[in-house]
């Protein structure tokens, strides 16, 4: 929202001060200021000259040299190539040493061997248009009509009234009020402690009854509270004044006739959007509020065919919709050249209708715009005679005597008790009844004994707790003192809290780095990591109103967000990443329900040195790091996104702990990675869930340990947990450990057999092992491999 | 035998400083008191010695043994240090080659300054909460104070999932859920993802993250949450930093602030960074709104409390001098490994 501060002198007088002090004053009473642009700012060295005589320049057929009053003892030489100029014209002339918009720096020169100390300029050259200036032209020197100071040698922009200060407000979404002059002077006199002088606008009328040529009704209270009209008969269509122009171009409006005009000048200085239909075109002179019929159709004034659909409220005649309540008028109720009786509407429309017809329709409008955040039903009828007000001032028509208003507004007065004690505690200040009732007052808040009256035009204000921000808005937030919370607290992480920094920190010793990717995803990339057509995991939560097919629905899994990041990697020719994410995955539950969030750690690498082996170390650390054992390790062939010979499944107490393995070739290749990538997926939540956090101290072995090494021949299929297992489960508790140190295959092995190598580590915590006790051991170790068919190596 | 004696000593002397080899000492520990030693076999002719003579040569004898067992000790002390001190010095590296280095992982800038954050609201007595980001229209909005037709839903382009659940836009609605399990004292931070429609670009992001605080008690003023956000404010971005609290609106909070650091840049001045007007905007908060406090069952008339919400990516950004928020997401491994 931008304000002339001309036209907010006309409401509230202001000490002399910079823009920056208002600006920094007014957004700490709430009123944010995000900038501020001073017009002609840029104009420097520019006066009014009076054209005294125009020569034909001698070397050139269409310049001219003119000779200048610019208000010096001696008329000013200039060339100009301009052929609108006569002699007695007033001119904007920028002189020797002078600058225009767009850094434009004037100097003197020659132009064909004729002195030239200037420029004349036309309104491109001040950053004006025609909209600014109707009776100038555009392509000539700016020729200053009578409604301009003609005082030769006056500053341009004094004279021509480029001379104002346009404020640019961030209005918050509980203020409509502050859409308007008004409200912004309401909050400027309460920050400057300044009277605000209201208007009450007067209307003469006197040219006939109107109300019996319009019948106004609402068929939906609802929607439309109320309905207020007057009639301008003999309508004088022409430019506007000078300062109505100024006012609205400082506020961003281009300026286009009087009629028009002064429905954006109420707009904005009322902050209620009015329209003006022609009232030929309103048949039988009937003027419904409803919501539009099924098949309905308009043109708006943009020329656009638009339907419409029963939850939308129009303005209609008896036949047919003339606007979009709230939004647009119709492409023929506006104002014609022939017009020559309109009808000023002054409405009130419910907000959250407006925003949503604007949205469905594709239109936001200044109205609607002012519309959406809920208009005060009591403003309709003062802005509207402040229009008919406007229009004798403009002599723009014969305003015709009467009111037309349907009005179905509650009238009831809003009341608060205020509560002087609950407000000092809360805000903890020390602030007077008759402290507060000042500032309560400035704002258009008057009391009624301990009662404050709500005025309609504020709509936020329903809880004390919403009188308390008045009082400290223009207290001073910052003058309210600082404290700590009373009472003590102890804060601290969850044990699940430490577990995923746990996860984390381990993660990064093992040098991996931790990326941030998005929760959604294309549903495309599922086909990207191989997932069958029909796997349950296509099930995705889908987003209605996404972004683009990019970011469509909530991925199922982590691994399309992880290879996505390390193809880009790879393709920004990093030799290697290795990379982790803590990431979500959400699976759909029922229609109505939330998904389920399921939290997840997965890594993926490429890059030197790697292999199976490698990743499967990192996991095998990582959980013995986190205090998570008893997990099974198994192969998997049919994971779909990994290659079926690398590829393992953990399991914890059935259930499902995670999988790890070197990504299918076939996917690498759909994310156009030429190498190997190896990546694991680990359920946090479980881990979490198995893992032993307390700990217990173990003393420290008393005995020596006794060593023996097996080297066994078995079949090459069987996997050498299996192998473990058995000797875990038949040595008993004398076993501390077993260590691999060979497998072999090959020359003197005979084919599809393999030779392995344990270490076995006995050790008793009671006594030094006798040979018979590690013997005995041994020998059932080496019977239960027996029965697996891994005999000792002779 | 005197003279034998005498003899032995010094060639003893001689031969032990040509020895070069620690194994030549050895060598020569036998040829001259080794069991047929040359010391030996003299003393074995003592026998034929007169009684007077015996103890005179005897003495003499042992002192020989004795001084040439210190000279065998002594050079084989010294050839050991000459010996280790060469073996130092073919050892010798060039110190200035690079180091084998074991490769550690690097935190996520946005996790770093999070964990920071979390570091100091953890510090200052706060719990920290976590919540779904697939949320319940209710909790994310109704439940603050956002009802269905509320224009202030339109400032947070909303994802939707259908009519009734919806992608968080804050993580406000996390407080919604501890009111209404827990009762006051409540002290607590929600940090995480946040989602609005707002298409990708260097300053924009469809995802994000927030950290947002919430206390709950007895008696919690307006000058309570000034307190604790200045505090906040000042460790993380130093004690000497200047705060403003400026009136703003939130559905939710009533009163509403947003809370500015002055220019670290121009301290106020104005400048390129802070856009000309001095101040960075680095978070909003207010006094929980009581209709808030009603919907989760807390009393307004007894409990109030305060609310603040600021943007992880914004803070670091600024901190780190990042220019474009989508380096965060992109997670190439030279962007990484900065931090």
């Amino acid at each position: 929202m931008n304000l002339s501060m001309k036209w907010l002198a006309e409401f509230v007088t202001l000490d002399d001060m910079t823009p920056r002090a208002f600006a920094e004053a007014m957004t700490m009473s709430g009123s944010k200021v995000e900038g501020w642009e001073v017009e002609g700012a840029e104009v420097h060295n520019v006066v009014v000259g009076k054209i005294l005589s125009l020569e034909k320049h001698p070397d050139s057929d269409h310049l001219w040299i003119c000779q200048v009053d610019v208000g010096a003892q001696a008329p000013v030489q200039i060339v100009t190539g301009a052929q609108n100029l006569q002699v007695g014209d007033y001119v904007p002339a920028a002189l020797h040493n002078s600058n225009l918009p767009g850094g434009k720096k004037i100097k003197k020169g020659k132009l064909r061997g004729v002195e030239s100390n200037g420029m004349l300029c036309s309104l491109g050259e001040l950053g004006l248009t025609v909209h600014d200036f109707p009776n100038a032209i555009e392509d000539g020197i700016f020729v200053l009509g009578d409604d301009c100071d003609r005082t030769p040698g006056k500053n341009i922009c004094e004279a021509i009234g480029l001379n104002d200060t346009k404020m640019e407000f961030e209005i918050t979404s509980n203020r409509p009020d502050c859409f308007s002059v008004i409200g912004l002077a309401r909050e400027a006199a309460a920050t400057f402690q300044k009277p605000l002088r209201l208007h009450t606008p007067e209307v003469k009328a006197g040219h006939g009854d109107c109300t019996s040529l319009l019948d106004v009704h609402i068929e939906d209270e609802k929607l439309c509270r109320v309905y207020s009209a007057r009639i301008v008969k003999n309508v004088r269509v022409k430019p506007s004044p000078r300062w109505m122009r100024e006012r609205l171009r400082a506020m961003g409006v281009r300026p286009i006739n009087n009629i028009v005009d002064i429905t954006n000048y109420v707009m904005l200085e009322y902050g209620q959007p009015m329209h003006a239909f022609d009232l030929r075109y309103i048949e039988d002179s009937k003027i419904r509020v409803r919501r539009a019929r099924n098949g309905e159709t308009i043109t708006t004034l943009d020329g656009i065919d638009r339907k419409l659909t029963p939850n939308q409220l129009v303005i209609a005649d008896a036949k047919k919709p003339v606007a979009i309540a709230g939004v647009m008028g119709g492409e023929y109720s506006g104002i014609m050249d022939d017009t020559t009786t309109i009808v000023f509407e002054s409405a009130n429309f419910l907000g959250s209708s407006v925003r949503v017809t604007a949205r469905d329709q594709g239109m936001r409008t200044d109205a609607s715009a002012r519309y959406e955040k809920g208009l005060d039903p009591n403003n309709c009828l003062p802005a509207l005679q402040r229009a008919c007000e406007l229009v004798e001032m403009l002599d723009a028509g014969d305003v015709m005597d009467g009111v037309i208003v349907d009005d179905r507004s509650s009238h009831e007065q809003k009341k608060i008790k205020l509560d002087v004690d609950w407000i000092n505690r809360f805000l903890d200040i020390t602030l007077t009844k008759e402290q507060m009732e000042a500032i309560l007052n400035q704002l258009g808040c008057m009391m009624e004994g301990d009662d404050i009256l709500i005025p309609s035009y504020r709509p936020d204000l329903e809880h004390k707790a919403d009188i308390a921000e008045e009082i400290v808005r223009f207290y001073g937030y910052n003058k309210v003192s600082s404290t700590s919370i009373r009472g003590g607290a102890q804060g601290k992480y969850t044990e699940r809290q430490k577990f995923d920094r746990d996860i984390s920190e381990t993660m990064r010793a093992l040098g991996l780095d931790e990326i941030m990717t998005y929760s959604f995803i294309s549903p495309k990339y599922y086909d990207k990591i191989n997932m069958p057509e029909d796997d349950a995991l296509r099930k995705s939560v889908k987003i209605s109103n996404p972004l683009g097919e990019d970011t469509s629905i909530m991925r199922t899994v982590a691994l399309p967000s992880m290879m996505e990041i390390l193809a880009r990697n790879y393709n920004n020719r990093n030799a290697e990443a290795f990379l982790f994410e803590l990431a979500r995955e959400y699976i759909p539950t029922t229609e109505d329900q939330l998904p389920e969030e399921k939290n997840k750690l997965i890594a993926g690498l490429y890059g030197e040195n790697l292999d199976f082996f490698v990743l499967k170390g990192m996991v095998e650390t990582l959980l013995d790091k986190l205090s998570v054992y008893d997990y099974d390790i198994e192969a998997v062939q049919n994971a779909y996104s990994y290659h079926p010979g690398r590829c393992a499944r953990l399991t914890i107490d059935g259930k499902e702990l995670g999988i790890l393995g070197e990504i299918h070739p076939e996917v690498t290749e759909q994310y156009g990675i030429s190498c190997r990538v190896y990546s694991f997926t680990l359920d946090a939540d479980l881990m979490f869930t198995y893992a032993q956090r307390e700990k217990q101290y173990k003393p420290l072995p008393k005995f020596p340990a006794v060593t023996r090494d097996l080297a066994l021949l078995c079949d090459d299929s069987i996997p050498v947990l299996t192998l473990e297992k058995a000797m875990k489960k038949a040595a008993g508790p004398l076993l501390e450990s077993i260590k691999l140190f060979d497998v072999y295959k090959g020359k003197q092995i005979e084919a599809g057999k393999k030779s392995v190598a344990f270490s076995l580590t006995l050790r008793s915590a009671d006594n030094t092992l006798t040979d018979e006790q590690a013997v005995a051991t041994i020998n059932k170790v080496i019977k239960a491999l027996e029965t697996l068919g891994a005999v000792l190596r002779s | 035998m005197k003279k034998q004696l005498e003899d032995i000593r010094e060639k003893a002397v001689h031969a032990l400083s040509e020895a070069k080899l620690q194994q030549d000492i050895e060598t020569l520990r036998v040829q001259f008191l080794g069991k047929k030693g040359e010391l030996t076999s003299i003393l074995k002719q003592m026998g034929k010695l007169s009684p007077e003579e015996r103890p005179v040569i005897g003495q003499l004898a042992n002192e020989v043994r004795s001084f040439i067992e210190k000279s065998i000790e002594k050079r084989l002390s010294e050839l050991k240090a000459e010996e280790t001190r060469r073996r130092l010095e073919a050892e010798t590296v060039d110190v200035t080659l690079p180091g084998v280095s074991k490769k550690l992982g690097c935190k996520h800038p946005l996790s770093l300054v999070l964990d920071e954050v979390k570091e100091i609201f953890v510090g200052m007595g706060f719990d920290i909460v976590d919540g779904p980001e697939v949320e319940y229209d209710y909790y994310n909005f109704e439940a603050l104070n956002m009802p269905k037709d509320h224009p202030a839903r339109d400032t947070q382009d909303t994802f939707y999932i259908n009519d009734k659940i919806v992608l968080r836009t804050q993580t406000s609605p996390v407080q919604i859920r501890v009111m209404e399990k827990a009762a006051p004292p409540i002290r607590v931070i929600s940090p995480g993802r946040v989602y609005r429609s707002d298409a990708v670009d260097a300053t924009h992001s469809p995802l994000f993250h927030q950290i947002e605080g919430l206390v709950v008690d007895k008696g919690i003023t307006f000058a309570d949450l000034k307190g604790t956000l200045e505090a906040f404010v000042k460790r993380l971005y130093g004690e000497d930093s200047v705060v403003r609290f400026r009136p703003h609106h939130f559905p939710f909070t009533e009163p509403s602030a947003e809370v500015d650091v002055q220019c670290f840049s121009c301290h106020g001045e104005g400048c390129r960074l802070c856009k000309g007007e001095g101040w960075i905007e680095i978070l909003g908060c207010g006094m929980v709104h009581p209709k808030v406090l009603q919907n989760c069952n807390i009393d307004p008339e007894v409990y109030s409390g305060f609310a603040f919400g600021l943007g992880l990516e914004r803070i670091v950004m600024r901190r780190y001098n990042i220019d474009d928020l989508r380096l965060f997401y992109e997670n190439d491994v030279r962007f990484l490994h900065q931090f």
